[in-house]
């Protein structure tokens, strides 16, 4: 959880520094006051107020708001369902306009999720991962890159040939890697630089 | 698609307050100006740009569905 300590003139004055240091609404945050400080009779005697700000860990809710302002302004419909698991925040978007969110091999959707989780992780002091499916595009995917694997295994098995695949981001070629982990007549490994960093499938001699 | 821009680069930097974006509108594209305090630079376009891609691939997303095409342009 962020808290900060924060001196001001006044206990307002110092709630609001805090808020602008974090960037946070007056709804986020829980204020405990440490000194009210007081006026003084000249202002000579005044002291100042301090209080201690802390963010409230909602992020659950921190998210379905990002993604709703998100959503809004790129006028599409669809519906936001986010759920909380220990340190990891999921998300899926359903709605005729799905598509338009998950992108060419689901490159916007990886934007979205990307851009979500340094927003959220922004606020948190431990790190929380944000997963952001649509309409099931992620599940599908996985499949489809497992049966490709399969597919190509069996290629290189019986041509002997290097089988190179085209980039991916990490997590689709950690699919890929694990899916052929347990074949023992081939080997599977990465070459090239992010972000167009391809898998390589090699038949073991 | 102004107000996009502004709710991400927002949630991203230090210095809310001070992210401007400015739209200037041609025939067939928009190019959109972001503008942030010196210091939060980093947060808009992140390691090898990729913060500024995300940016520009949502934003593209947006657009199309407008039919335009639209240039995100992070100044100085």
């Amino acid at each position: 959880m962020k808290s900060i300590r924060k001196k001001g003139k006044t206990v307002e004055q110092a709630v609001e520094l805090a808020l602008k240091e974090l960037g946070v609404s007056r709804e986020e945050v829980d204020v405990e006051v440490l000194d009210a400080g007081s006026k003084g009779i000249f202002s000579i005697l005044a002291k100042d107020a301090m209080v201690m700000v802390t963010v409230k860990q909602d992020n659950a809710d921190f998210v379905f708001r990002f993604l709703s302002q998100i959503i809004n302004a790129m006028k599409v419909n669809v519906s936001i369902d986010v759920k909380e698991e220990g340190n990891h925040i999921f998300v899926n978007l359903q709605g005729p306009n799905v598509g338009l969110l998950i992108g060419r091999r689901g490159e916007t959707l990886d934007a979205l999720q990307y851009l979500t989780g340094l927003a959220l992780n922004k606020r948190t002091d431990e790190y929380i991962r944000v997963i952001i499916d649509g309409a099931g595009y992620r599940v599908r995917r996985k499949n489809t890159l497992i049966r490709l694997a399969e597919k190509l295994a069996k290629q290189a098995k019986k041509t002997g040939k290097k089988i190179t695949l085209e980039p991916m981001p990490p997590y689709e070629r950690k699919i890929i890697h694990t899916a052929l982990q347990n074949d023992p007549a081939v080997k599977t490994y990465s070459e090239g630089l992010e972000p167009y960093r391809r898998i390589v499938i090699e038949a073991k001699q | 698609m102004k107000e996009l821009v502004e709710i991400l680069a927002k949630a991203l930097v230090d210095r809310p307050d001070e992210v401007y974006v400015n739209q200037v509108e041609g025939e067939q594209s928009i190019i959109l100006e972001l503008k942030v305090n010196p210091d939060d630079m980093g947060k808009v376009i992140g390691k090898q740009g990729r913060i500024a891609k995300a940016i520009r691939t949502l934003v593209k997303a947006a657009a199309a569905k407008e039919g335009k095409r639209v240039v995100v342009e992070i100044i100085q």
